[in-house]
């Protein structure tokens, strides 16, 4: 038993583990039924992986069994791999027995497709709805939607999860026939379509009536795999753009590809995942949705993608330095935002602490300001005087000087530099 | 001229009342535990008032909003030497200014708080990841920690909300306390534990028996969830620091 269990969690996590959304935020639920758990609306990553990823939700597929053949999937049905099923009542236990030590902050669950797409579906609902209504767990639910699954059963799933999500797999509909020919963008759009107008109809419902269910409280999030097709960074920037726009969805993630097979159609094995660029979408990603930054501003067909030695805010201001210097003391918040140098909660600080008299060097600095950095795009009290103004290569040239290493070995796509 | 109070938040405001009392000019506010008696230097001992603690409190309250209450009270916990003459400044500070002074982060004591209340509620965060219960024999799940800060008051709450089915307790071995919820309510508790008890880990057989199968299974995702081909021990120990693995299970060996 204890080694059957054991062997079981050690194939569906080890599957599971490509998928790299580990979100556990925009959870609401309270613990009011006195059960187990109560989601937090920011999410806590327990512990990190040696790859420095967060973990925050226990991580399985309820089967790697699968009647598709996905190239870039490690549970493809060709691939010779061990193959494993948990039932229902074993995944509620692991999730309640993690959650009850604080492990987790919850349960993400996705599955092989075994059968089709409506057997699967309503194996996953078997669980959520367990876990709800009968252990009274109030924590964090990710249920991947399956697509091809009924509307009843995607509706009814929704009850019970926080987020649900859909991957599109590869940033445009030909990466993904290259690689799954039985596939296609349409049967992820669909569903997320779907989820996205019962959220709405949900939201609209609850002004109207005091007590109407939750539905997927957290939102619907989707991921892209990178660099296992030919896109460019602005293929997979706009695709990621319409999507937040279409289908307002929480988070999009980028997974760098990391090998699993040598067809030719891919990188083969022993190809390093490409991380370096993995972080600077995420970057991208973070300039699009929390510092006013619009997609175009940074990729455009004079610059299909993103530069390695540098992060896409300094290269923007590099390109631009027409509104540079910016003068801390006067410029409006949206302006000093886009300062390399200076992040949301530096940004805030100033505008804040301005009010008191001009700020100085020494203050940008306490506040939090990279200053190094920040000092080729800033006036401030006592900035001293500049004989020239010098090109936005030259900046690039002195910043990169400055942090050698730091840049150039930034890998990872939970740090966000600025 | 040093004013030297018992340690407590009460004793802290109840300074500050003397102050605004005696309007002495330039004051520094010393702990008595660190406090060195200097020949030539004046010192005034302050006599912990519940009331005058109590007006001060009332009064600050009405200055500064909830999320600078929160500070404030963050780096009290901080128990840093310093922290709490930077508190008294601050007090005094905002007493005698307009409504609002506390968004000047060109002011010294301001800065200096909203650091500590920053380094006070990170070790909060950590301790509600980081803390692992280990289930006993007689079903309550126990944890012990020895954080930076004194962060007990700040994650009581969390705990009582989120596991309010089960009984637990959290020990902070470092300040000699720990918190016990009993299903209704969270108690303050101490433990007299015996010479030689190993206070990190629980003795196997005081654990409940399915105790060890989930810590292992729970060991065993960690090692499932870690992707070898993109290795980044540098960010893992950011993450993690090292002197917070003896908590954590899956880092047990
Ligand atoms: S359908 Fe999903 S699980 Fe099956 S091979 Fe494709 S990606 Fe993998």
């Amino acid at each position: 038993m204890f080694d059957r269990i054991r062997e079981k969690l050690n194939i569906l996590a080890d599957a599971a583990k490509y998928d790299v959304s580990c979100s556990s935020s925009g959870g609401t639920r309270k613990n009011t039924n006195k059960g187990l758990g109560d989601s937090h609306a920011s999410g806590i990553c327990h512990t990190y992986t040696e790859d420095g990823r967060c973990v925050s939700l226990l991580k399985i597929l309820l089967t790697n069994h699968c009647i598709y053949d996905c190239l870039f999937c490690v549970s493809r049905k060709s691939n010779d791999v061990k193959r494993a099923a948990f039932t229902v009542d074993e995944v509620v236990e692991l999730t309640m027995n993690f959650y009850r030590r604080n492990y987790i902050e919850g349960l993400f669950l996705s599955s092989g497709i075994f059968k089709n797409a409506d057997f699967t579906m309503e194996r996953l609902l078997l669980v959520v709805k367990k876990l709800r209504l009968e252990q009274n767990y109030n924590g964090y639910i990710h249920l991947k939607t399956i697509p091809g699954a009924s509307e009843e059963l995607i509706k009814e799933a929704g009850l019970y999860a926080d987020r649900m999500s859909i991957n599109l797999e590869m940033p445009t509909e030909a990466g993904l026939k290259l690689l799954a020919p039985e596939k296609n963008h349409e049967e992820v759009i669909k569903p997320l379509a779907f989820v996205q107008q019962q959220i709405s109809q949900f939201t609209a419902d609850k002004k109207l009536i005091k007590h109407v269910p939750k539905f997927v409280p957290a939102g619907q999030s989707t991921q892209m795999v990178i660099g296992a097709t030919p896109e460019s960074d602005k293929d997979i920037m706009y695709t990621a753009n319409a999507f937040y726009k279409n289908f307002s969805l929480k988070r999009v993630y980028y997974s760098g590809y990391v090998p699993i097979s040598n067809d030719t159609r891919m990188p083969i094995l022993g190809t390093q995942p490409p991380l370096l660029r993995e972080n600077r979408l995420y970057q991208t990603d973070w300039l699009m949705r929390f510092y006013g930054f619009k997609v175009q501003e940074i990729l455009n067909d004079a610059n299909p993608n993103l530069d390695v030695d540098i992060d896409p805010k300094l290269s923007w201001a590099i390109r631009n330095m027409q509104h540079f210097p910016v003068d801390i003391n006067k410029a409006d918040y949206k302006m000093i935002l886009r300062i390399p140098g200076i992040g949301v909660m530096s940004a805030q600080k100033i505008v804040q602490a301005r009010k008191f008299g001009k700020l100085r060097i020494d203050q940008l600095k306490k506040i939090g300001v990279a200053y190094n950095r920040a000092k080729h795009f800033i006036v401030c009290m006592d900035s001293p005087y500049q004989l020239k103004d010098y090109q936005g290569t030259q900046i690039k040239a002195f910043i990169l000087a400055e942090s050698q290493s730091k840049y150039l070995k930034t890998d990872s796509n939970q740090m966000i530099l600025f | 001229m040093t004013y030297i109070f018992d340690g407590t938040f009460q004793g802290l405001l109840t300074a500050v009342f003397e102050w605004f009392e005696r309007k002495p000019g330039k004051v520094m506010l010393k702990s008595i535990s660190i406090f060195q008696p200097e020949a030539f230097a004046e010192s005034f001992t302050v006599t912990t008032n519940a009331k005058k603690a109590d007006r001060v409190w009332v009064g600050l309250q009405k200055k500064i909003k909830k999320d600078w209450q929160r500070k404030y009270y963050c780096s009290y916990l901080s128990e840093i030497p310093e922290a709490y003459n930077h508190l008294f400044q601050f007090t005094i500070y905002i007493f005698q200014n307009q409504m609002g002074a506390e968004s000047n982060y060109g002011n010294p004591h301001v800065i200096a708080l909203a650091k500590y209340a920053k380094s006070v509620e990170r070790e909060k965060h950590r301790m509600e990841a980081f803390i692992r219960f280990q289930k006993t024999g007689d079903g309550i799940f126990y944890a012990n920690i020895d954080p930076d800060f004194n962060v007990l008051p700040l994650i009581s709450n969390h705990f009582k909300n989120r596991y309010a089915d089960q009984q637990w307790v959290i020990y902070d071995l470092k300040r000699k306390y720990g918190l016990h919820y009993n299903l209704a309510s969270v108690e303050e508790i101490t433990i007299s534990f015996s010479n030689g008890a190993n206070k990190h880990n629980l003795a196997p057989v005081l654990m409940d028996e399915g105790e060890a199968l989930y810590a292992t299974l729970w060991k065993d995702y960690f090692k499932s969830a870690n992707i070898v081909a993109r290795k980044n021990t540098k960010l893992h120990l950011q993450h993690v620091p090292k002197r917070y693995w003896k908590y954590l299970t899956e880092k047990a060996i």
